[in-house]
């Protein structure tokens, strides 16, 4: 059985056990590895992706459930709150190690492009389930604050 | 970390087997200065990547000169200025720090600056200040290159400018280099990659002059370097070991022994082997590896495999159980660490403080759980991982694969943190990838992957200590009496390093922080019991003084109020033989309003620890609701010498914080019946947003050598927010962690 | 009812809680024995509670911002609250982590309509009386009639999570059939509500 997915607006077919979580169709069969490993059940946000605008733990969907929908990996980021988070993320410096940015970005991203202008309890909710063990979250905030004032232009 | 002398250093090397040559760097040097154009790879038999491996991470000298002086320093045709890193980067920064070392006295266009991890070479790369070895830990990356990384750049410089004075017919000290490029008051001018070719010709010099402090353009000025891989880390391009990709490379996960110690009996691959994808079920000394096509058929394969194990002798270990046993020995004397100056003259206590305290086992949790890909070919081994002691890794892959030294080679790629679990003496995740490459008869690069169950159930945890102090003030309120006695595991017992480190039976990262403690404590009678569990101990970030510096700054507080005593002017009546602490503590207290009345409800903790050759003070400004602890906000000073990269320095502080407050609420590695109760960050908590504090760093001035930066901003957290808890009337806390007192919201 | 009848009534029916919760949910038949009607009709809710006072429903029927989870109702880790839509907060949806079933590979539960109660709808800290009176009560109840309500119980398949909520986790007591049946005695008998 073949699932036709759309991933960052390239249809792509997978032929493997419909039941295979997201994440790793993503990472081996898509070679798309900017998408994480970090738990595998939905503690940690490494592996966050989005489908139709809202955000989704790809480690904890079975791929079968994405037929026909449309997913947005961190390689695939296009629009404006996108590129406005990506560049507050390098312009402050957010990183250290890495390896849950590209998670905590999707999440700030989707954030923005529904709610352009959050509070702080906003960022606080909606980047909950976003760990960062270098702890990075002071500038986390700071740049979603930035990106947004950037957006409001 | 400690530094050796010569006698050491020569143990080491031979214990290690470094003494035998295998990287001929010299006439590698040579062959790359007379490559000439500009991305030339340079085919120099099997250490040199083909164009299709210069593709792959950790494709070591993909970037030619052809000004090539030193092992550190490239300069291209194409004007781009490669520095090549021997530290491992795992988020705390070394790479830009290095680069910014470089690019500062090579007054180089910091947006034409790349970076690359070096090869394993302990010749050439060794870590300054332990050695023959190639490593990066207890923060020293920056410390012991310095000078080093200065000097290559400087080096480069030199050369540049001779070539220039030789093609232009003026004296050297007539050119100017600014941004890449040289000028001339006659208005000559070059772009460094115009006269590389040149600049390679020229002889380098031995001991180039370097900047004073005033002429630096990069280190210590703030903003000037961002950070040289936010892009990448930002935009999903980055290569973590998770990410590599080789032609038929398989994927690995390993049955591991389910209890410490427990020993394999037998297994059964069939239900294994019919999972799809699942190509291998093989046993290897650590347990029984599922290798597969991809990652998720090798976790399901591990799952439908069947596997016996012999738990008898494992299942006994219990942290309850370890904690009443470390009381009773904390009760009796140990190996002594410090002794009291004069053992008779100690004024009579009139007040005592007494006090155990409780820390547990914790797992180091970095967000990319453990990993190597090894790849047995052609003779040689090659493997790929966040190789964050390539010495170590290096001897022990190769003994693992039965091959010399000089057949085999690391490529260290950036990791998805560490914590110090990367940095381990016995390389068990690299020996262990390297077991099943060979397993399955070298027929294809395999990555071994943790889980995260795996990884936090994996042992090599920060250990579970116990201090018990008694502590006595005379009738003027002073101290005149300290017993220290602290019970652990010395976490470099039973390993390569033992010899080296550990001298008197006492082994250093057992005592730091309360040996040799900043303060002046002449009467400190310290002595230490060193247990052996089944359960491997290793390094957590700040290793010894992740529980010393609570002891000793929550005691010192303690002392403080019996002595009735305002907490920062008694430790400033202590600190007369550090001057660099007093002056740490001084401004994070200066900047934090101390003793300014605070609104109602909120209190402020100070501390102040010296670790890694640097001085931090924090002041936790901490809320209680309902009996729940808020930390608000943290004021953090650090005197780390010449600060290199001001804004690398401030998001450590941040880093080290975050990190400290989610062990401190709760972190903690329950051993029940031989294994780790905890697997996941359902279990195992992590601090999250919404939890982290408003931070505030305030880096000295300083010309001091430079210090650490990775760790010190870690020990003085728990001890200052412990401090404000017991001044909001909460409970003096000293069985960690936090939610075992009932003191965090969930 | 005399004292001692009530006691033995209260004896008896702790006896006979103790044995059902060891086989399921008593069948409404089984109450036939308490003859006062209000008195039966209670002691049918009571049954009915074992399931609506259980983990697996009273988690999601909290009565702040946060689910809970586990036996024990600890708050939902990661930190989640109910939104403006009961839905979770923006990009932070039930749906970005529970998906349409439950999800054994990663452990997490599952429904199509995976949501929190709405406020008018928490149980946490009430008592099955309380609860009872909100089931009952149009304005909280989402505008059900109790016939409504009865389908609710019997058929929803939300509701019917509780039974196959899949991991670890402990099931419901007994089956969404007997609690129908359980809801349907109860309002044939009136619709009594415990009184405490």
């Amino acid at each position: 059985m073949s699932i036709t997915l759309n991933i960052n607006g390239t249809r792509r077919d997978f032929d493997g056990d419909p039941d295979t979580p997201l994440l790793w169709v993503i990472r081996e069969e898509l070679g798309l590895t900017g998408t994480k490993y970090g738990c595998g059940i939905a503690q940690c946000g490494a592996c966050t992706v989005q489908v139709d605008g809202q955000t989704l733990r790809s480690c904890s969907a079975p791929v079968s459930a994405l037929a026909g929908r449309t997913v947005t990996t961190i390689e695939g980021l296009s629009s404006r709150a996108a590129k406005a988070v990506q560049k507050a993320w390098v312009d402050l410096d957010v990183v250290q190690c890495g390896y849950c940015q590209s998670g905590q970005i999707m999440s700030a991203t989707a954030l923005l492009e529904q709610k352009p202008k959050p509070s702080d309890t906003d960022i606080d909710r909606a980047m909950a389930g976003n760990i960062c063990r270098c702890a990075t979250y002071q500038r986390i905030r700071a740049a979603i604050h930035a990106a947004s004032s950037q957006l409001a232009g | 970390m400690n530094r050796f002398n010569n006698d050491e250093q020569r143990r080491l090397m031979q214990l290690l087997g470094v003494e035998e040559s295998f990287a001929p760097s010299r006439s590698r040097r040579v062959f790359l200065q007379s490559a000439g154009a500009a991305g030339l790879v340079i085919g120099f038999g099997w250490l040199a990547p083909t164009s299709a491996e210069a593709a792959l991470p950790g494709a070591e000298g993909a970037a030619a000169g052809p000004l090539a002086p030193n092992a550190f320093v490239r300069v291209g045709t194409d004007n781009l200025v490669t520095v090549i890193c021997k530290h491992h980067e795992m988020g705390q920064g070394n790479t830009t720090g290095l680069a910014s070392l470089v690019a500062d006295e090579l007054d180089a266009d910091w947006s034409l600056v790349r970076t690359e991890y070096a090869p394993s070479d302990a010749k050439l790369y060794n870590n300054l200040l332990y050695g023959p070895m190639q490593g990066t830990g207890g923060s020293t990356a920056i410390a012991n290159s310095f000078l080093q990384y200065r000097g290559a750049g400087a080096t480069a410089r030199a050369m540049l400018v001779l070539a220039a004075a030789e093609a232009w017919h003026v004296p050297a000290s007539e050119i100017r280099t600014s941004k890449s490029t040289l000028t001339h008051a006659s208005g000559r001018r070059a772009t460094y990659g115009e006269m590389a070719v040149a600049a390679s010709r020229q002889t380098p010099p031995d001991n180039p002059p370097l900047k004073s402090a005033a002429q630096f353009t990069f280190i210590g000025k703030d903003r000037s370097t961002p950070r040289v891989d936010s892009p990448s880390k930002c935009d999903g391009t980055a290569i973590f070991t998770i990410d590599v990709k080789l032609p038929g490379l398989l994927a690995a996960v390993i049955a591991w022994p389910p209890s410490f110690g427990a020993k394999l009996v037998s297994f059964d691959g069939a239900d294994a082997k019919n999972v799809k994808g699942v190509t291998d079920v093989v046993e290897v000394p650590e347990g029984v590896a599922v290798v597969a096509t991809g990652t998720w058929a090798a976790l399901q394969g591990r799952r439908a495999l069947k596997v016996q194990w012999d738990e008898s002798a494992s299942k006994d270990l219990d942290s309850e159980a370890l904690l009443a046993r470390y009381r009773a020995q904390a009760a009796q004397p140990g190996t002594p660490f410090a002794k009291p100056a004069s053992a008779s003259a100690a004024p009579a206590a009139v007040k005592t403080v007494e006090a155990v305290y409780e820390f547990p086992f914790l797992a180091h949790a970095a967000m990319e759980p453990m990993n190597c890909v090894a790849w047995l070919h052609d003779g040689m081994l090659e493997t790929w991982s966040g190789h964050q002691f390539p010495t170590f890794d290096h001897v022990f892959a190769a003994k693992a694969a039965g091959l010399p030294l000089e057949k085999v080679k690391l490529h260290t790629l950036v990791s998805g943190g560490s914590f110090g679990r990367r940095a381990n003496v016995w390389s068990d995740f690299t020996v262990a990838a390297v077991n099943v490459a060979k397993a399955i008869g070298g027929r294809a690069p395999v990555r071994l992957q943790f889980s995260r169950e795996d990884d936090m159930g994996a042992g090599l945890y920060r250990p579970m200590y116990v201090h018990a102090v008694k502590a006595g003030l005379d009738a003027q309120g002073r101290i005149a009496a300290w017993q220290h006695t602290i019970v652990g595991q010395s976490i470099n017992a039973g390993g390569p390093m033992a010899q080296l480190l550990i001298k008197d039976g006492i082994d250093p990262t057992s005592v730091e922080g309360v040996e040799k403690s900043i303060y002046d404590l002449p009467m400190l009678a310290g002595s230490l019991h060193s247990p052996t569990l089944a359960v491997r101990p290793l390094w957590w970030r700040s290793v010894g003084n992740t529980h010393t510096a609570y002891v000793m700054e929550t005691m010192i507080d303690e002392l403080a109020v019996a002595a009735g005593r305002d907490p920062l002017a008694f430790r400033l009546s202590l600190l007369g033989k550090s001057p660099r602490a007093a002056a740490v503590l001084k401004l994070a207290a200066g900047k934090a309003g101390w003793g300014k009345p605070r609104r109602a409800g909120v209190a402020q903790g100070i501390a102040v620890h010296e670790s890694f050759d640097s001085f931090v003070a924090q002041v936790a400004e901490v809320s209680m609701r309902n009996g729940k602890v808020r930390v608000e906000r943290v004021v953090c000073a650090i005197d780390c010498g010449v600060p290199v990269n001001p804004d690398v320095i401030r998001a450590q502080m941040e880093g080290c914080i975050g990190f400290a407050l989610g062990a401190l609420y709760y972190s903690e590695i329950d051993i029940k019946e031989g294994r780790a109760a905890q697997r996941n960050f359902d279990t195992y908590r992590a601090l999250r947003i919404y939890e982290m504090p408003r931070v505030e760093v305030h880096i000295m001035p300083s010309t001091e050598k430079p210090g650490g930066v990775g760790e010190p901003g870690l020990p003085p957290l728990a001890p200052a927010v412990a401090n404000a808890v017991a001044k909001l009337g909460g409970p003096r806390v000293r069985r960690l962690p936090f939610t075992r007192a009932g003191l965090v919201e969930t | 009812m005399s004292m001692k009848a009530r006691l033995i009534v209260i004896v008896l029916g702790g006896m006979f809680g103790s044995l059902a919760s060891a086989e399921g949910l008593r069948e409404p038949e089984s109450f036939s024995s308490i003859t006062n009607p209000t008195e039966r009709s209670r002691a049918l809710f009571v049954e009915a509670g074992r399931v609506l006072q259980h983990p697996r429903c009273v988690n999601c029927h909290p009565v702040g911002e946060r689910p809970t989870q586990g036996n024990d109702g600890h708050p939902h880790s990661p930190l989640v609250v109910r939104g403006s839509d009961d839905k979770g907060p923006i990009a932070m949806r039930c749906t970005t982590c529970h998906q349409d079933a439950n999800y054994e590979q990663s452990g997490v539960p599952g429904h199509p309509r995976w949501h929190v109660a709405p406020k008018s709808m928490a149980w946490q800290t009430k008592s099955l009386g309380q609860i009872c009176e909100q089931i009952k009560d149009p304005k909280r109840n989402g505008r059900k009639t109790l016939a409504a309500i009865q389908e609710h119980m019997a058929h929803d398949s939300l509701v019917g999570w509780a039974w196959t909520p899949g991991g670890n986790r402990e099931p419901a007591p007994g089956t969404q059939a007997q609690l129908g049946a359980l809801i349907a005695a109860w309002i044939d008998s009136g619709a009594a509500c415990p009184a405490l």
